[in-house]
This record gives structure tokens, sequence and C-alpha cells, in this order.
């Protein structure tokens, strides 16, 4: 059950925020909804992130678990809070791979912790792999169709 | 057709770097198989019972002369020597080292083709009509939006992991020669009372072991609103698709379990939020990629005839040409059905040779139909005879088009773990019997598709004759369906009754053909007979 409470700054392996991390652990979104004072929240594959949308200006910390990596829900959680306006951290947890960071990143994820840690120097090829996108993910990259119409 | 910009070849590029580094974490161990399978499935490469095979995606089923060249010689160098085209416009190769694929995409990547997203639970090759931009009967070349389609879905972050793989074709007339409502998503870009154009969307079709034909959600989507339509459509899936069971993970299950109006009203909502997100590409980039899809210089005034007085040259113009928009050319479809042959096969020589063919008498471009076979789009009249004499030179030139002998097939038992029986020996037997007693000819249009397990990868729902190949305590077995159909009234077949051995189910095909040619009024199909008389008469006559 320890997972339930979340992961702590401890285990985060990489974060690309500069304020400092929320200090206590996530609750779920059913706990988050019933109480008012928890500024972390976890959202598990099943949930709704758009139940979190009328409270997102108290939270500074939204955990997507990812119990196997191929179950993409995720992805839609985080483009959903981020599309909403979300800027607090946005964390990865779970059965994150360094295969789907660069994914990761572009649906607005800025904190991971992975099961296992990832080699530095994959998770910089990763990172560095693609000089261009495709499409607009809110992610601040501009995509191929802009800069081919200036 | 489409080439590249410096964007797209970055992006391709980027893709051979990165398939080459998990390879190589693959073979140093670093990487468990469970890690790497979904990573080398999103490039094409399966495991599959002797070896691996490589599917490279052919986008829309369009290929210039030079990117035929380079799948023949990839044949030569990687494989034994052939290709094989498949269902979806793309090919596959079957005999493939996992340490040669990063030097394979290499390869393709130079003649900007790739083999990325061609399998794995994401967005697939978007596939087309392939008589686009000849067809007399288009509304206009449905290609550029299938381009525009391909790069949207092309890595596309939040839809590389979705509960199963996703399926689309787009198709811009009302004939129907993709089997546009049996994907997930099919598009039909269509004309509004206004004169404008448009996308009418009919998502949640599919074949697999729960076939259905996808009800239309929207009958017109604005095309500035193309892409963010599309997206809403899949993050509803990717939300609320079923993944708790695999056989029930497509989206045709979860419009089904919703029910139509409730999935068109999520994605519907979902829409009206996408809006104003501003994910939809500048309008000048659809202009950019339709200027790649101009037509090419016709010439006016060409010969509209042609001479026939070679009787087995007319055989073959009647049965494997088709009209084309413009005066004195036709489209010419090349056969990979010889009888007796393995349906969608094709040797090293002969991809060379049909990529000649496209240069010297299809304006350089070429195509491969979701029949498994490829088109030469733009042929001259004048021209046909020669092009016919070098096909049957190679053994090309078989006159079968449409007819029984025109076989789907999937690669069943002989290649694939998945499958419970062969499919390919059913195809050669049955094209062989028909080609041997002379009667292909009298049956006329009859569209015979066979899969070897309910995946239906050989669409034998959709046959006018099904045949589904099946495990029976360890034996072979074939059921029969009939009533099938892709076109545009598009069906599912039914089950004859107790299936039949590989002998009997060659037998059964041929009975069920005798009961059409007994029953059949003027003008009628196999197809139009057997909904016009039912089931009945034929399960007598196979049953008794």
């Amino acid at each position: 059950m320890a997972d339930l409470l979340g992961t702590s700054p401890d285990e985060v392996q990489l974060r690309f925020r500069t304020d400092e991390p929320v200090d206590h652990a996530a609750v779920t979104v059913d706990a988050f909804l019933d109480q008012s004072n928890a500024a972390a929240v976890r959202i598990e594959p099943g949930d709704d992130a758009r139940a979190l949308l009328p409270h997102l200006d108290r939270i500074a910390l939204v955990e997507v678990s990812f119990p196997v990596f191929g179950d993409g829900r995720g992805y839609s959680s985080a483009r959903i809070l981020r599309e909403a306006g979300y800027s607090g951290e946005l964390r990865a947890v779970g059965d994150v791979l360094v295969d789907q960071i660069g994914y990761l990143r572009r649906c607005g994820f800025d904190a991971f912790a992975p099961d296992q840690p990832l080699d530095p120097e994959d998770v910089r090829a990763a990172f560095d792999r693609w000089p261009q996108v495709y499409q607009p993910t809110g992610d601040g990259r501009v995509p191929v169709w802009t800069l081919r119409h200036g | 057709m489409y080439r590249y910009d410096h964007y797209d070849q970055a992006m391709v590029d980027a893709r051979v770097a990165e398939f080459r580094d998990q390879t190589r974490r693959r073979l140093e161990g670093r990487l468990s198989e469970d890690q790497f399978k979904p990573l080398r499935l999103m490039n094409g490469l399966y495991l599959q019972l002797h070896a691996y095979m490589l599917r490279v995606a052919v986008p829309y089923g369009t290929l210039s002369s030079a990117q035929m060249h380079a799948l023949a010689d990839i044949a030569d160098r990687y494989d034994r020597g052939y290709g094989h085209f498949t269902t979806r416009q793309n090919i596959q190769y079957n005999w493939i080292r996992l340490e040669d694929a990063p030097d394979i995409l290499a390869d393709l990547a130079k003649v900007q083709m790739h083999a990325i997203q061609t399998s794995g639970n994401c967005i697939r090759n978007i596939s087309s009509d392939h008589f686009a931009g000849a067809a007399a009967d288009e509304l206009v070349d449905p290609r550029p939006y299938a381009e525009l389609l391909r790069q949207w879905s092309s890595f596309h972050p939040e839809f590389s992991f979705l509960p199963r793989k996703f399926k689309i074709a787009v198709i811009a007339s009302p004939t129907d020669r993709a089997a546009m409502r049996l994907h997930d998503i099919g598009i039909e870009i269509v004309r509004n009372d206004a004169g404008e154009l448009g996308a009418a969307f009919y998502v949640g079709g599919g074949m697999g072991r729960t076939p259905m034909v996808a009800p239309c959600i929207r009958d017109f989507v604005p095309l500035d609103q193309l892409i963010t339509y599309a997206e809403a459509c899949l993050r509803v899936y990717n939300r609320h698709g079923r993944r708790d069971n695999k056989f029930k993970a497509r989206i045709k299950i979860l419009v089904h379990e919703l029910g139509k109006a409730e999935y068109t009203r999520q994605v519907e909502e979902e829409f009206a939020h996408l809006l104003s997100q501003g994910i939809e590409p500048p309008a000048a980039e659809l202009e950019r990629i339709r200027t790649h899809f101009a037509e090419p210089p016709f010439e006016a005034g060409l010969p509209d005839w042609i001479d026939r007085s070679d009787p087995d040259f007319a055989l073959w113009v009647d049965r494997n040409t088709v009209a084309h928009k413009v005066p004195g050319y036709v489209s010419a479809v090349i056969s990979l059905k010889p009888a007796g042959g393995i349906p969608g096969d094709a040797t090293a020589a002969q991809m060379h040779l049909m990529a000649d063919l496209a240069r010297d008498h299809s304006f350089d471009e070429c195509r491969v139909t979701h029949t498994q076979n490829i088109v030469l789009p733009h042929v001259r009249k004048a021209d046909l005879h020669a092009l016919w004499t070098r096909l049957e030179e190679a053994g090309l030139g078989a006159a079968n088009l449409d007819t029984i002998e025109d076989i789907i097939a999937c690669p069943g038992l002989d290649y694939c773990s998945l499958a419970n029986a062969r499919s390919i020996p059913v195809a050669q037997k049955i094209s062989a019997r028909f080609a041997a007693s002379g009667k292909t000819a009298a049956l006329g249009e009859l569209k015979l598709k066979i899969s070897g397990c309910i995946n239906a990868c050989g669409h034998h729902h959709a046959g006018h004759i099904g045949i589904l190949g099946v495990d029976k305590k360890g034996v072979e077995n074939y059921q029969l369906l009939l009533g099938g159909s892709e076109a545009a009234d598009t069906s599912l077949g039914k089950i004859t009754g107790p299936g039949f051995d590989e002998e009997g189910i060659v037998g059964a095909v041929e009975t069920v053909t005798d009961v059409y040619l007994r029953e059949r009024a003027e003008g009628e199909r196999f197809l139009d007979t057997y909904r016009r008389i039912g089931m009945e008469p034929f399960k007598e006559a196979l049953y008794g």
C-alpha cells in the first residue's frame, strides 16, 4: 500500500523545475476531493483528470501513475491538466522507461520518478533525439507545420 | 506525389538513429524482450514463427519508381529475394535478421520511406483509394488529407500507447475502394450544399473477431478542423477504450458499448475544448501538401481506342484496366495473383520490372492496393499492349482482377505465430482449380478472402466468399462464409455451417459457385444472387 502514499522528492530522478518540491506525500483523487488541505494528488490510469480542474489553484504536485508503461491514459491526463492551465509539477511515476520520457515530456510532464533508475546517458540521448516535432502539444515546441510557414 | 522536405527527412533519420540505439541495447542485453517488444513493433518488426518480419509503410499505397526499386533491393540483400504486399497497402519481408533491421531502415530513409508505426498500439499507416488522382468518379484526390494525417499521427506523443492498434483510411469518391467503413476511423472527403469540402467521419469499424461496420458520427467536419476532430476521436478512445481485455480493446468495442450517440457526444465535447487549443495546422500546410499531388502533365488529344485484335490482350484489358478521368488514359492493375501462386508476393525481379514500367508508362508512380495488387495509375491506352507484353514475359500478366482467382489471403500458419491454419495453400489450390476449369470467366466479379485465424487479417468477413481457418482438435479446419462486402454496400459474411478440411473447403467453394451459376438472374454477381436467394440453397448444396 506504500504506493498509495506517492513518491518522495528523493525518488525523483529528473526534474525540470526550479521551485521547491512539495514536501508531503500525494493523496488519491478521491481523498483529495474529500479534504481541502492537500497540495499533492496522485492520478491512477482510471481516474478522470478533469475532476481536478476546479481545484488547480491549490495543487502544487500531480503525480500520474504508470503501473505498466503500455497503459497510455496518463498521457491524456497530463495534457488535459496543462490545457486547463495547470502550472504546478507534473510527475510521471512508476513503470517509466527511457523510451517513453520524450513523449511524456511533450505531454507536459516536468518530473520523472521511474521505478528503475534510468541510465543518464540514455536519458540525454532520448531528449536530444528529435530535432523537430510535427504536432503542437502545448509544450512550447514549435511544430514543423509552423516552421514551414513562418 | 509527396516528397520529403528537410524536416520530414530529419524525422525519419532520427528514427533510424533511435532504432539503431534500441537494437544495440537489446543485443547487449540492456533491454529485455518485454521492454524491446513495443519499441521494435513501433518500427514494424515482428517476431514470427521462423524469423523476424519487417513491415514497411507505403503511405496511402503510393510508391515512386525509385522506391519500388529500393524495395526490390532490400528483398535481394536482406531477405530471400521476394516481398509480400499486404492488405493495408504495405510490404512485408518475412526473413529478416534483427542485426540487419537498422541498416534496412537506413536504406529506406534514403528513398523517403520508413517502417514507423506499422505495428504496435499506435496510429498505423494511413490507407487510401488506390485509384486516387486517376479515378473518373472522385471528388478530389484524397491523398493530401492522408498525408496531413500521416504527419499529425507520426510520433504523436499522446497516442503512442493506445489500448490497441488504430487504422485510418481516407477516400474521396462515392465508390469505396479502401474498405473505409471497416477501419477504426474512415474519412470520406465530401462537398456540402454550400460547395465547400469537408470530411465525413465514420468511427468504430473493423474486422477481427468482432467485425463491425463503422457508423457515421459526423457528416461534415470543415477541412480547417480535420486534425482537431481526429484528435478528439483519439483522445476519447485513449482515455476510455478498454484495457482490461486485449480482445475488447479496439475502438469498435468502445463505440458499440457506449453507443454511437454517447461516443459522439463525448467526441463533440472534447472537440469543442480542443478547438480552443490551436492544434490545427495552418491552412497553408494543406495547400503546400496539395501542390505535391498536382496532376501529372497528361497529354490532350490522345487516341481513346485500344487495338483488341489479340484476344489474350483484350481479355487482360477487360479484366485489369479501369476507367481514367482523362481521355486516352486508363489505370492498369498488375495482378499479383498468378493461378496457383501466393497472393501478394512479388520477387525482386518483378518489383524492378514494375518500377521500370511505372517510370516508362505511369509518370513514375505506382500504387499498392488493399487487395494485394499493384496499380499503374496513369497509362496511355496506346501504350497498353507494350506494357502487357512485358508483364506477360515476367509472369505478371494474369487477367483475373476481381475474379475468384484474385484472392486476398493472410500469411497464415506458414509464417504467422497467431494463425491456427494455413491460408496460402488454400488460396493456391482454389486459384489453380478455377483457372484450370475455366469457370473464372463465367463467375465474373467474385471476391474471395481467406484468414488463417479469427484476427481476420485476410478480411474473410468482407468476402463475397470468405474462408476462416480454425484449429479443430489439432487439425486445420476451414469455415465457409457467404455474403460479405467491403465496398460501398459494406456487409459482413455469415457462416454456412460446419467447417471443412483443406480438400473439402476447395470443393465447397466450387459447390457454392455452382449454386450461383444455376440460380443467377441476368446481370447478377455472386453477391447479388446470395442476397436475393439467401443462405438456404447454398446450405442445401453443401450439406444436403
